[in-house]
């Protein structure tokens, strides 16, 4: 595994007396491509904007490379910032606006010049040199802005939510583009988002954070198949969210219904929260089942059908290659290895789970 | 249809225009070209090289591009540090300092020649403290004065408006890629704040060079500037033929310094550095 | 810190020299003194005779009379104007607003000498003629603060109500009207203040009969300062004071406050 390049330590940050960040801690490797995720308020742009030095926290440190960089101003860090609206200079063409960094570093002629020939290329955009800002699409601006950024050869690259102004399709392409950037210069990427998908498909590490507090840090797959609570497991993806009884190791009791899974270790008779996916859900006919209900609503949804089956009190939520009409009954089963058990919140920063969510 | 039924609204302000814009400028174009007779000429366009024409040309030339200097000098950091007051009182602070501007212009005037007179208040002021009176008044400096508390918030003004259009996330961008203040200031602030320093000049410039009354009154008949022989040839001498050509020329120096200052704004926004 | 300072330091010194000459106006305003520095007594003598100068109390009602007048008739043109060029094409549109702007920039002097040379040519001098060159240099200033208002308000939603079955004039006076209302109004706001301060166009237009405060104030002065002089100061000001009140912070403006 590669070395921790950023390090936040106890990290807390208020705004005119509103608590954003409490305590918080979290590493960086080198190489990573580590995204925030959360919902608007949550804290994720506020920790980017201390990792780039616009904010300083009120409590902790920031270690960058094995020194303490809580003191140092924006333009003394080895990292550069791609802005949300690409916030590119207005008065300057595209080149000028990659050599800013460059001149300021005071480098030579000719190394700028190969360097914004570079840049562009490496962003899809060679030839534009001479174009005015304003001449420029929003994915173009986009990509500048990353040129922008790049080219200073920054150890981290900080993106906060760059690809939020942009519509659905140049979105999906600038995902690529992002991940095949990031293979070709082979340095750290922190994102910023409050799109799961974009986090899921990108990410190497995903750190999910509800109001001010991190709840979960993990893989794309780790976060989507073994969320460690309600609020992940509903902020990433759609789930059957059912508050149930652990009954005993690997039986639980859901609506009246025991259910067999894998899980161990959570005690008797303890109330825990289980998530189901909707692709999880198998429909059987109704005497196979654990339990039976009647199809309520169906939508086709291109890939799968979205069905909605109310057994025992509960609308489940389901995903199937299969359809069944409204009205059919029919019998809910789920794999063991399919049932995710979670603690209810109990503490404080454990609350952060419930609300907003 | 209902677009060019529209359209006709703006018909009378058309008319209006043609006939109370345009219509005087041939008329003046008219006067100083010609004789009182009425014959093509001219003498009234060229006499501006009378020596007593060309000192008063001059003359303004001098304090009103002394008066847009002192103004863009005392505006720049004035609308910098409104800029930078994040308060939520802003806007107040900001519209007392533009207040002025809408204070009667006549009056404007009277309060500073009874500050500086003889005997006024800055003077009194002055001697109290031991020091020597200022006798400015009947002065060219008099006139500077008070053309500059006449137009300096006339340069706040569009400075301070093109500086708060400046986004944040700019000046963040540009901290992020290395840049320390001064360079920021030189590099991003000056050339986006450009536009509004044009136009600043131009509204202090215009008007401070083809003023009269200002310096009719403050001057004490001594300071004699190209508004004043202009308005002397119309109003004393009656002689509308030479006050006509003098105009024609006064506005050929206004509509060039116009153009010379909009292309060097242009040049500097989208400049090269 | 120091930095913060001098900031304080140099917005204080700029607002002494901004107000200091209208507080020592204000002041001299109530003085029972002739004198430009010493300190009579409280009076409210100089008032009383300004109210007592007949010639004085003339040139108000004048200047009252012309700013109402020209900044009413510039508002209704310059509405009217701001509605045609809006639904003009983008090449006429620059043209106008080009053309709107050559009276803000034109000198005082040239616009006053040159409205003059066309009256005398055809009328005479006199209340008439200021209140034409009043509204003259007025409609740019309406127009400038009612087009920005029309380009804000939807056009869609002028169609939408047109597609629910509305008139063209009932949609406009439904839709579009409230929309434009406050830049109207400011128009007008600041038709009227450009209208009380102007010196040089009614200097030159207005012909030997009548004067307005500022011509007036302009005579008055080359003979000599008299104290009601202060008095009037004190008025004036705190009339435009009112009006700037208004204009920023009163009903007309709350939609541009927002943000």
């Amino acid at each position: 595994m590669s070395k921790r390049l950023i390090d936040l330590q106890h990290i807390t940050k208020s705004f005119d007396g509103q608590m954003i960040l409490d305590d918080l801690n979290l590493y960086i490797r080198e190489n990573e491509f580590l995204t925030l995720l959360g919902p608007s308020g949550c804290g994720k742009t506020t920790t980017l904007r201390i990792i780039g030095g616009f904010e300083s926290p009120d409590q902790g440190t920031v270690i960058f490379d094995g020194k303490d960089i809580t003191q140092l101003a924006p333009n003394q860090r080895q990292l550069n910032t791609v802005f949300q609206k690409y916030a590119l200079f207005p008065h300057m063409s595209i080149a000028e606006n990659i050599a800013f960094g460059l001149k300021i570093h005071k480098k030579s002629k000719t190394y700028i010049n190969d360097k914004i020939k570079y840049a562009l290329k490496l962003v899809n955009l060679e030839g534009f040199e001479k174009r005015s800002v304003n001449s420029l699409s929003g994915g173009q601006q986009q990509r500048i802005a990353i040129a922008r950024a790049i080219v200073n050869e920054p150890k981290v690259l900080l993106l906060d939510e760059p690809l939020g102004a942009l519509d659905l399709k140049l979105r999906q392409d600038m995902q690529y583009e992002l991940i095949r950037l990031k293979n070709e210069l082979g340095i750290t990427f922190i994102y910023v988002t409050h799109d799961q998908e974009e986090a899921l498909t990108m990410s190497d590490t995903i750190v999910v954070m509800n109001q001010g507090y991190i709840q979960q840090i993990g893989t794309p797959q780790d976060i989507y198949n073994e969320p460690v609570n309600a609020f992940v497991a509903d902020f990433i993806g759609e789930s059957n969210i059912i508050s149930g009884l652990m009954l005993k190791d690997r039986l639980v009791q859901i609506l009246d219904v025991k259910f067999p899974c894998v899980d161990e270790g959570f005690g008797t008779n303890v109330p825990v929260d289980v998530v189901i996916r909707p692709e999880d859900v198998e429909l059987v006919p109704p005497e196979q089942g654990l339990l039976a209900g009647d199809v309520t609503s169906l939508i086709f949804k291109g890939v799968h059908w979205e069905m909605e089956v109310l057994a025992n009190g509960y609308e489940w939520l389901v995903h199937a290659t299969q359809m069944h009409p409204i009205g059919a009954h029919v019998g809910i089963l789920v794999d063991p290895f399919n049932i995710q058990i979670m603690n209810k919140p109990e503490s404080n920063d454990e609350r952060a789970v419930e609300s907003d969510a | 249809m209902r677009n060019l039924k529209r359209q006709l609204l703006a018909g009378p302000y058309i008319l209006w225009m043609a006939g109370f814009i345009l219509l005087p400028v041939i008329m003046i174009l008219y006067y100083a070209f010609t004789t009182t007779g009425g014959s093509f000429t001219l003498l009234n366009v060229s006499s501006i090289a009378f020596s007593v024409h060309i000192k008063a040309l001059l003359l303004s030339l001098k304090l009103a591009l002394m008066c847009t200097l002192i103004c863009l000098i005392l505006s720049y950091p004035l609308a910098m540090i409104l800029n930078n007051m994040k308060s939520k009182s802003q806007g107040f602070i900001v519209f007392i300092f533009i207040l002025p501007m809408w204070m009667n212009f006549m009056l404007r005037i009277l309060a500073w020649r009874m500050l500086l007179s003889n005997n006024g208040v800055i003077n009194s002021f002055l001697r109290t403290l031991g020091f020597p009176g200022l006798e400015i008044l009947n002065t060219p400096a008099a006139v500077v004065f008070c053309m500059v508390y006449d137009f300096l918030p006339f340069m706040i003004l569009p400075i301070y408006n093109s500086m708060a259009r400046i986004q944040n996330d700019i000046i963040e961008a540009a901290k992020d890629l290395g840049a320390g203040n001064i360079t920021i200031f030189l590099k991003i602030i000056v050339p986006l704040t450009m536009s509004g320093v044009v136009s600043g000049i131009i509204m202090v410039f215009v008007p401070a060079l083809t003023s009269f009354a200002i310096s009719d009154l403050l001057g004490g008949g001594k300071v004699l500037l190209i508004g004043n022989v202009i308005e002397q040839a119309f109003m004393q001498e009656y002689n509308w033929n030479l006050g006509s050509g003098l105009s024609f020329v006064l506005m050929i120096f206004v509509i060039a310094s116009m153009a010379l200052m909009n292309s060097w704004g242009d040049e500097n926004n989208t400049g090269v550095w | 810190m120091i930095k913060k300072t001098t900031e304080r330091m140099y917005l204080f010194i700029i607002f002494l020299f901004l107000y200091l000459p209208i507080v020592v106006l204000m002041i001299l305003s109530f003085n029972n003194s002739k004198s430009k520095v010493q300190w009579g007594g409280f009076t409210l003598g100089w008032y009383r005779k300004l109210f007592d100068n007949a010639a004085l109390m003339e040139a108000f009602g004048t200047t009252i009379v012309i700013s109402l007048a020209s900044a009413l008739i510039a508002t209704m043109l310059g509405t009217m104007a701001a509605l045609g060029i809006d639904a003009m094409k983008k090449r006429s549109q620059t043209v106008m607003l080009g053309a709107t702007n050559i009276p803000l920039l034109n000198a005082d002097i040239v616009t006053g000498i040159s409205m003059m040379l066309l009256f005398v040519r055809f009328t005479r001098l006199g209340m008439g003629t200021v209140l034409i060159a009043h509204i003259t240099f007025n409609i740019p200033y309406v127009i400038l603060n009612v087009l920005p208002k029309l380009k804000q308000s939807s056009h869609t939603a002028y169609e939408a109500a047109l597609d629910l079955g509305a008139t063209p004039l009932y949609a406009f006076r439904k839709i579009v009207w409230p929309q434009i209302l406050p830049g109207i109004l400011s128009g007008f706001l600041m038709a009227m203040t450009m209208s009380l301060d102007d010196f040089s166009v009614t200097y030159f237009t207005k012909g030997a009969g009548i004067n307005t405060l500022s011509t007036m104030i302009y005579t008055e002065m080359r003979k000599g300062i008299r104290p009601e002089m202060y008095a009037l100061s004190t008025l004036l000001f705190l009339i435009a004071l009112a009006l700037l009140l208004f204009m920023n912070f009163g009903p007309a403006s709350q939609k541009e406050q927002q943000h």
